[in-house]
């Protein structure tokens, strides 16, 4: 039941908007986000998105995976 | 995939087998997954064989349609049999056995038994079938809750007369609570990522400060996960418990607010049955006074059969970590993903369905988990 992996919106109209990965779309409820704009990365949950994918949190996750390869 | 790939990489994989090991220091530790996505992840991602000796990972009641008990699913049959009714559910609810039936013996007996993937597919059932009424079975937890209280709003908007919803819903933290007082010793939580996404981490607190057990809220990448029982195991081996998040790029420590506003907004938290643990304080949602007249429950009163729980089956003890699947006797023997016997053969997320999928592709090494 639960995606576990994040999408992208690509527009917005009004709750809902259209959200992507890989080349699927969807038209997901958009109201528990605070601010939503094309471009972010979202959660979604049984057609909802349910949290914005904090990007900045992201890469410094990546990073330190990243430093873990070169150490590997 | 963006986002995803920079979360599989094998020889970052290789690094945190070792930080999990050097953690432990060969110190026996038992954690537990309480989430049917981590379940499924890592099974396929073979995480298992990863940890060091003494070292288990063992799968708690984190399977929203495993959990929920064959009363729920004989009361979705009756209402199916209701003339005028159109059941509208996620998936694997229509394959779990009730008593005697299941929605999907139903809908192959005529009757109106439909899968959607969200509530707004339901609304839209109700939209478009005006002399029928649609009752939603709503199954799941605090992340699904919202979506379900979202769509009960904007029937009321609408003045959709003909949408109402059985609100099966549970809350994960009390039943991690009780499961602290079980029979078997948890030295730490895998919590989940997209419930803690909605709720944040303070409700998993007292399980930290007053039973003493680490929480680490981890996401569904097989690094995600690594990196979470790393955690796990440095607190562990430092005796301390604490409620740390790993998965911070979804979940904030005050969760999602506005998720959980339109939650309370129509729901309020009731004794419920959990399947194999039985009834929890204030671990299931109902529909508030003013949101009645939306609750299946209540609009549809019917008979429902007499509770029967299928012969052999261990799902209840499955569901709190006492037995391993693969301890059934009915496992991949009577019991099948395609003819199961209980539901945690059926649902996607079910610790089952999860060791029977993987269990010839168990991976040995960790080589095998794709290089990002
Ligand atoms: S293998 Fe089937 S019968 Fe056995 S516990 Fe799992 S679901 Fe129940």
């Amino acid at each position: 039941m639960c995606l576990a992996v994040p999408m992208q919106i690509l527009s917005i109209d009004g709750e809902t908007g259209v959200v992507e990965i890989s080349g699927v779309k969807r038209n997901v409820g958009l109201q528990m986000i605070k601010d939503p704009r094309p471009g972010d990365y979202i959660i979604v949950h049984a057609g909802f998105a349910i949290q914005k994918l904090d990007e900045e949190e992201a890469l410094e996750t990546i990073a330190l995976f990243r430093e873990m390869e070169g150490l590997g | 995939m963006k986002y995803i790939d920079e979360f599989r990489s094998g020889k970052a994989a290789g690094r945190l087998k070792e930080e999990i090991a050097a953690a432990a220091a060969g110190r026996p530790m038992t954690f537990m997954e309480v989430c049917g996505t981590h379940t499924m992840s890592i099974a396929r991602n073979g995480i298992r064989e990863m940890l060091p000796a003494g070292m288990r990972l063992i799968s708690g009641p984190g399977c929203p349609v495993c959990v929920t008990p064959n009363g729920t699913i004989d009361h979705a049959v009756a209402l199916a049999r209701h003339p005028g009714i159109i059941i509208a559910t996620f998936g694997d609810m229509v394959k779990v056995p009730g008593s005697t039936s299941s929605l999907g013996q139903e809908r192959a007996a005529g009757r109106s038994v439909r899968v959607v993937a969200s509530t707004l597919d339901a609304l839209e059932l109700a939209r478009n079938n005006p002399e029928m009424q649609v009752v939603f079975i709503g199954v799941g937890f605090e992340t699904t809750a919202p979506t379900i209280a979202a769509s009960i709003i904007t029937a009321e908007q609408e003045n959709l007369n003909n949408y109402s919803v059985l609100s099966a819903h549970k809350v994960v933290p009390p039943a991690m609570e009780l499961l602290c007082r079980g029979r078997v010793a948890i030295d730490g939580f895998l919590c989940p990522g997209h419930v803690s996404a909605v709720i944040g981490s303070s409700p998993y607190r007292p399980i930290a400060e007053e039973h003493g057990i680490a929480c680490v809220i981890g996401g569904f990448e097989g690094l995600d996960i690594l990196q979470s029982i790393a955690m796990l195991a440095r607190q562990v081996a430092g005796g301390d418990s604490r409620v740390e998040i790993q998965y911070r790029r979804v979940v904030r420590p005050e969760g999602n607010p506005a998720a959980v506003a339109l939650m309370e907004k129509v729901f309020r938290p009731v004794d419920s049955v959990w399947r194999g643990i039985g009834m929890i304080t204030a671990s299931g949602l109902v529909m508030r006074d003013a949101y009645r007249r939306y609750d299946a429950a209540v609009r549809f009163p019917v008979t429902v059969e007499e509770t029967k729980e299928a012969a052999g089956c261990i799902c209840g003890s499955v569901l709190q970590g006492i037995s391993d699947p693969r301890e059934c006797p009915l496992f991949g023997d009577g019991c099948l993903p395609e003819t199961p016997v209980g539901p945690c053969m059926v649902s996607s997320e079910g610790a089952c369905a999860a060791a029977f999928r993987y269990r010839v592709s168990r991976r040995a090494d960790i080589g095998q988990m794709h290089d990002a």
